[in-house]
């Protein structure tokens, strides 16, 4: 479904990614992990064209993303994101943010993707909410509307930038379970996220980045048992031990 | 003491009237046309491709760089004389038209610089949810960013338009009859100039005044 071959990328003098290589298959749900600054964000924004990258390929269900024929907006419309900081558009209720897509890039009628719109959001349990504007919902309310605009144009892959980085503890849960529920009805996922209790949960593989490098690309059992590098194993420690002592 | 007359302002109300009607119809149109091309030299100013951006650029240094009295004369001269090597003498009032093109395109590089402003207040994570969700550039521009550019700016837009209402008594020097025009030329033919000039003076301090407060109260709810 993603394939990433060999990509580097460089932001003037500083090589942010180097030589990564990976791949999401069909139904799979991958976690992307690593210190900050490790280049996890840069990578997964690399999947979708909104970060270029300097060499390598990436393959969005065969199709190449840099490609002179590839029609970008066209593939980022399959390829559904998730951002840290929500990024709702404030000036749209919250229907009109699951709608506007819809209406303007697969040309559905206001008709059908309203009713779609009000389907997701009963998915994800805010349907009450489908006429309110973002600023008056609290952050984990504004990611699930982030998850269901982002459903609503059914992309074949999910990808998910630190969705829960930006939220309150108690709010963390109700964004996890739902893209706990997405996991298990076989949406494929590329996520960045500290989460490892996610991880666990409903990884089939974990990636471990460090310094722009894929360091760890193991199965999540695999990578959780017996880290392979003494790198993921520090990692996992620190983050690990702080999460029981929170 | 001066002996002050204020007995010639009565009749002359219908006209003053009339010329505050033409004043109106410069702001309106002036706002109209230089919002709309103003955000259109501001979309190109912040344009990736660097002849755009640039010609963006010359254009509104070259406004903001001459004095707006030198700008009517120029069209005042320019616009009449393009128009009838073009169609012919033309059956209305050219200097009006020539008003509204100078006040047009003299405030379209004001309201640039503002919709520049504007536009890149709109945080970059929108125009890349945008951009996520298939949308085109044009898209992200006219869909996400703009609207919410424009609600940020309505309070310095409307400070801009009321700098522009005064800026309209410049006409004179043209011969139009605007409000300001009006009362002068009611004033010297009276021979009470200092009354008509401060009763224009203190309708000007109202409309603008009260424009300000409206202003205001709108920051206070744009800033909640």
């Amino acid at each position: 479904m993603i394939a990433i071959k060999n990509i580097s990328k460089w932001y003037g003098e500083f090589h942010v990614l180097k030589q990564c290589s990976t791949e999401v298959s069909k139904g799979e749900v991958v976690v992307v992990c690593g210190p900050s600054g490790s280049g996890k964000s840069t990578l997964i924004k690399c999947v979708n064209g909104l970060e270029a990258f300097q060499e390598g390929e990436i393959l969005v269900d065969g199709i190449s993303l840099s490609a002179r024929k590839t029609n970008l907006p066209k593939l980022r419309a399959r390829v559904g994101m998730v951002f840290q900081h929500f990024e709702l558009f404030p000036h749209l209720t919250v229907v009109q943010n699951l709608t506007i897509a819809q209406c303007k890039v697969l040309g559905r009628g206001s008709r059908e993707a309203t009713e779609k719109a009000l389907k997701l959001l009963e998915l994800v349990d805010l349907a009450a909410h489908a006429q309110k504007f973002p600023a008056h919902l609290s952050g984990g309310q504004q990611q699930r509307v982030a998850i269901a605009r982002a459903l609503a144009m059914d992309p074949i892959a999910m990808l998910f930038d630190e969705p829960t980085s930006a939220l309150d503890p108690e709010m963390i849960k109700e964004v996890l379970d739902v893209m706990v529920k997405l996991a298990e009805e076989g949406m494929t996922m590329m996520v960045v996220t500290h989460e490892m209790g996610f991880a666990r949960e409903v990884a089939d593989r974990v990636i471990f980045m460090d310094q722009g490098q894929i360091v760890e690309d193991r199965t999540k059992v695999d990578f959780f048992n017996s880290p392979g590098t003494d790198r993921a194993q520090q990692f996992l420690s620190k983050i690990l031990s702080h999460r029981a002592q929170g | 003491m001066y002996a002050y007359d204020w007995s010639s302002i009565p009749g002359a109300l219908p006209y003053l009237y009339q010329g505050m009607v033409r004043t109106l119809q410069i702001t309106g149109v002036a706002i109209a046309l230089g919002v709309v091309l103003g955000t259109l030299i501001a979309v190109a100013r912040l344009s990736k491709n660097s002849i755009l951006s640039n010609l963006a650029a010359l254009y509104v240094n070259g406004f903001r760089s001459v004095p707006l009295v030198m700008v009517l004369l120029w069209f005042y001269l320019l616009v009449p004389q393009l128009i009838s090597s073009l169609i012919g003498h033309p059956g209305f009032d050219i200097r009006l038209l020539s008003a509204f093109v100078a006040f047009a395109l003299f405030e379209a590089s004001y309201y640039a610089e503002i919709i520049r402003a504007g536009i890149q207040s709109v945080s970059g994570g929108q125009v890349s949810a945008s951009l996520a969700l298939g949308m085109t550039g044009g898209q992200t521009m006219r869909l996400i960013v703009l609207p919410q550019a424009f609600r940020r700016m309505i309070p310095l837009l409307l400070t801009q338009a009321i700098i522009l209402f005064q800026d309209t008594s410049l006409v004179y020097v043209i011969g139009l009859a605007e409000f300001f025009g009006v009362a002068y030329n009611t004033g010297n033919r009276d021979g009470t100039l200092v009354e008509l000039l401060l009763f224009a003076g203190a309708v000007y301090f109202v409309i603008c005044f009260g424009a300000s407060m409206l202003v205001r109260v709108l920051q206070k709810k744009f800033a909640s």
